[in-house]
């Protein structure tokens, strides 16, 4: 769950459809976890998948719009920037994107917000 | 503009550069002389006319200087020697007139007078005051504060000259002393004149405008005369009232703001209600309102303790407090404002009004609590916290709970939250019309949701949004929207994962650290040696971290892996207890007559058909059961969501709306009855009547007051609105779609419904 593939790669996740519509999932890649979520209104999107309140697992949260509510304890993030809602606090969010019904994760975006790693 | 100000001090309650950044030409030193209401014009001193659109007029007051013989000249210019006083500053004046007076007469005992004389104590010898009537300060206190007032006073050194009346001023051309009417007298030559002020209204008399006391306005400040001029302060009469204290100004003024802007053209100033707090002779003295009762049913109060200095009244009217006056112990100040402001209902003990009798009612001693004080024990919000969030702007107590997050952990502190905004944004909260909506994501109450999902048909969660929401998704609003939805449509719902918080779509609680807690159904408590057996070979087998015996007798296996899940409930062979669920969790029971020598009836043996017949029923918020056998309570059912408990007689009382959780309230009693059935039947209805009427999230301990407990036994008992027939119904549709979800086990409903990770290889 920790470590840094290499940057600019591009990782093949598999079907889109291994996320269902509204949910997150969390792909292990080689070692490394990002969460993965389908938003109803289309496309992909994909962030670090742990919050930084107090590690609570935002791939099982509620997602509305793009935006993302942590289960623990309710902190929202959106999942296109990985900021925090009315929080200076982000994750790290990652280019991601369904070509052919494959979900591609296409390089490590560094985190856009204040406050993340 | 400003109209008539003399003094150019008066003016600066602002620095000069405010009035350049806001675009207000500030004319010092000019003197407005008339007003031209018809040309609408403002005529100076100076030979300069101005013409407006809307005139205000704000010319304050003017000490009165009574007509004694001596005081003034023919042009009302007072002898020297003599003041008048309207604030500490003008005595600060005085003492530099008189380099070091050693004596000083303050004529009037009222508020003005006898702050005038403390403040002249501090730096003259000798203070005399002097007053008409028999009473200090008689306009706010009756005769016997009125004497522990003057005995304070006293003991300061200042000496009090009561029911004297100055009839002339000695000297030629300076202040050498006073004349009474009974023909002593006071030799000195500083006079001090604090007999009061009056509205200063030449301007508006001088341009027609309808004067009595003051300038006669209507409840938007305006002039009865003309539309375009308005009044404020102490100027003005307002439904027969002039006022002298700052804070009706304040209240005049967010009026008239709001009123010509047209911020709210529906702005009304109804008059202030004086409360008045001050040091009076080292004394405090705090009035309100009326000083003694006024009317036949009023009811009056009265502590008096005049060798300890103090004393204290209140004076009730309809149970709400009209008047208050409190010398030498101001400690239920905070409280006594608070109840005269607002017009709260008063405690039934009184004298808790007046003394601290071990903690007032929780809802009016929000202004006593200090700042430091932990509102929202989940989050650790004080209350400093929330009054710096609303002095920051935030007028709404969604707006405050969401930027404090106070309130939004359990609770059970929302009611505090809310009386804590509205204390610190002085009752101005502004209305937060989501607060009347069902879940924040969608715009209805919840009896329009229900309405527009029965005529539009939606059936599933993401329907709603896009019909009722702009197809906008709110994520918080899934979970209340599908238990809505559930209820509304039972096995017509057309349910979607995504709406569902994690619990709900991998049937366990989540835990703090990403795990989850399982615990299966042990209906009434009861279980088996097999049962023990499997649970326990289940814990070794997938290695449970902790295995704890609940509050609702059941056993929960704590820190399982989110991909064991599965496993484990196939291994447990038990169905769900739905511990994680917005839904009937458990019915909990004693033995009863089966065992216990005080049983009164079976409770064991109603609780398991109550639990077998409500397991896994969705509603707006958890609920919780129980069964008691004798009025004992060991099961605790009085204090439980429902709860029956069997008395003699073979009947058994069912309770509703209890709590023992965040809130500790003992159940209302809805019904007593005399078999299993009827306790199934009229639980059921009441628990479909919750699950219809409640708010998303409304605990049966909040729904039940709110509703009212007389209008529940009329709906569920008595059928008086006629609907029994349907809710019985609908019930048992619910109760027929239920299914055990762990039985997901054997077949997930999503991809990955149970994978800590895909695993993807390079």
């Amino acid at each position: 769950m920790s470590g840094s593939p290499p940057a600019e790669a591009e990782h093949h996740l598999g079907p889109v459809g291994q996320v269902p519509l509204g949910e997150g999932r969390i792909f292990d890649v080689d070692g490394w976890a990002v969460a993965v979520f389908r938003p109803r209104a289309g496309g992909v999107l994909a962030v670090d998948p742990v919050c930084p309140h107090r590690g609570g697992p935002l791939a099982d949260g509620l997602v509305g719009g793009t935006l993302v509510v942590c289960p623990l304890h309710g902190w929202t993030f959106d999942l296109a920037s990985g900021c925090r809602v009315g929080g200076p606090e982000a994750v790290a969010s990652h280019d991601v994107r369904v070509e052919a019904g494959q979900i591609i994760l296409s390089r490590l975006a560094v985190s856009s917000g204040p406050g993340g790693d | 503009m400003l109209a008539g100000a003399e003094d150019a001090k008066e003016i600066f309650l602002n620095p000069l550069a405010w009035y350049r950044d806001n675009d207000i030409t500030l004319r010092v030193g000019v003197r407005a002389t008339e007003v031209d209401t018809y040309a609408r014009k403002v005529f100076a001193d100076d030979g300069s006319v101005v013409a407006y659109d809307k005139l205000l007029l704000a010319t304050g007051s003017r000490p009165f200087v009574p007509p004694i013989e001596g005081l003034s000249d023919a042009d009302g210019n007072l002898k020297a020697g003599a003041f008048a006083f309207r604030t500490i500053d003008d005595c600060n004046a005085m003492r530099a007139h008189a380099a070091q007076p050693r004596r000083v007469v303050v004529l009037g005992g009222g508020l003005l007078g006898l702050e005038a004389a403390r403040a002249l104590k501090e730096h003259v010898a000798e203070v005399h005051v002097v007053h008409g009537t028999s009473t200090l300060m008689n306009q706010q206190l009756d005769s016997e504060a009125g004497a522990i007032l003057k005995a304070g006073v006293e003991k300061l050194g200042v000496q009090v000259h009561l029911e004297k009346r100055t009839v002339a001023v000695l000297g030629d051309g300076q202040v050498t002393g006073i004349t009474f009417s009974d023909g002593t007298g006071i030799d000195t030559d500083l006079l001090v004149v604090a007999t009061g002020i009056r509205p200063r209204v030449d301007l508006a008399r001088g341009a027609g405008l309808a004067v009595q006391r003051g300038i006669v306005v209507d409840d938007q400040l305006r002039s009865v005369d003309d539309p375009d001029v308005y009044a404020v302060g102490e100027c003005v009469e307002h439904r027969g009232l002039v006022y002298g204290l700052v804070a009706p100004l304040w209240e005049m003024a967010a009026v008239l703001a709001d009123h010509l802007t047209g911020a709210n053209p529906t702005a009304a100033y109804r008059g202030s209600k004086l409360a008045t707090k001050l040091k009076v002779a080292g004394l405090e003295v705090a009035v309100m309102g009326l000083k003694e009762p006024e009317q036949p049913g009023d009811e009056f109060v009265r502590v008096s303790e005049p060798t300890r200095g103090r004393y204290k009244t209140i004076v009730a009217r309809d149970g709400r407090l009209v008047g208050a006056t409190l010398l030498g112990d101001l400690s239920r100040v905070a409280f006594l404002t608070q109840a005269f402001d607002r017009g709260t209902a008063l405690p039934d003990e009184r004298l808790a009004l007046l003394f601290d009798l071990g903690g007032p009612p929780e809802a009016v001693s929000t202004a006593e609590l200090p700042d430091d004080v932990q509102v929202c024990n989940c989050n650790g919000v004080t209350k400093g916290a929330i009054r710096a969030c609303v002095a920051g702007g935030t007028a709404t107590i969604k707006g405050v709970m969401e930027a404090t997050r106070a309130g939004t952990g359990c609770g059970s502190c929302k009611a505090l939250v809310a009386d804590v905004v509205g204390w610190a944004a002085g009752g101005a909260v502004e209305d937060d019309p989501s607060s009347s909506w069902y879940v924040a994501g969608v715009p209805l109450g919840k009896a329009e949701l229900v309405a527009a999902v029965r005529a539009q048909g939606l059936r599933s969660v993401s329907s709603v949004f896009a019909a009722l929401a702009g197809g906008v998704e709110h994520a918080p609003s899934k979970p209340g929207l599908a238990s809505l939805l559930k209820v509304v449509w039972a096995a017509e719902y057309e349910d979607e994962r995504d709406a569902r918080f994690v619990n709900d779509r991998v049937h366990a609680n989540v835990q703090n650290d990403g795990t989850f807690s399982v615990v299966p159904s042990i209906p009434g408590g009861i279980t088996t040696s097999d049962q023990l057996r499997r649970i326990a070979e289940v814990a070794d087998r997938y290695q449970v971290p902790m295995i704890k015996l609940t509050g609702g007798q059941r056993i929960d296996l704590l820190g399982v892996k989110k991909d064991d899940l599965p496993r484990v409930w196939s291994d447990l062979g038990m169905p769900s207890g739905y511990a994680y669920g917005k839904t009937m969790r458990t019915v909990k029971t004693c033995v009863g007559i089966e065992f216990c020598r005080f049983g009164l009836g079976e409770s064991t043996t109603l609780g398991l058909q109550i639990e077998d017949r409500f397991k896994g029923l969705e509603s707006p918020a958890k609920m919780k059961l129980a069964v008691a056998g004798c009025p004992r309570n060991c099961s605790e059912a009085m204090v439980k969501d429902v709860g029956v408990v069997a008395i003699e007689g073979g009947r058994w009382e069912i309770y509703v709306g209890g709590a023992a959780g965040a809130s500790v309230r003992k159940g209302d009693v809805l019904a007593t009855v005399d078999s299993h059935e009827e306790v199934v039947r009229l639980s059921g209805r009441f628990l479909q009547y919750y699950r219809e009427e409640a708010r998303y999230l409304e605990r049966t301990y909040d729904f039940v007051p709110r509703v009212g407990i007389e209008h529940l036994r009329a709906v569920v008992v008595e059928d008086a609105e006629g609907v029994a027939a349907r809710l019985d119904l609908a019930l048992e549709a619910s109760v027929d779609a239920y299914h055990d979800p762990w039985l997901e086990a054997a077949e997930p409903r999503t991809p990955n419904q149970f994978s800590p990770a895909i695993e993807v290889g390079s």
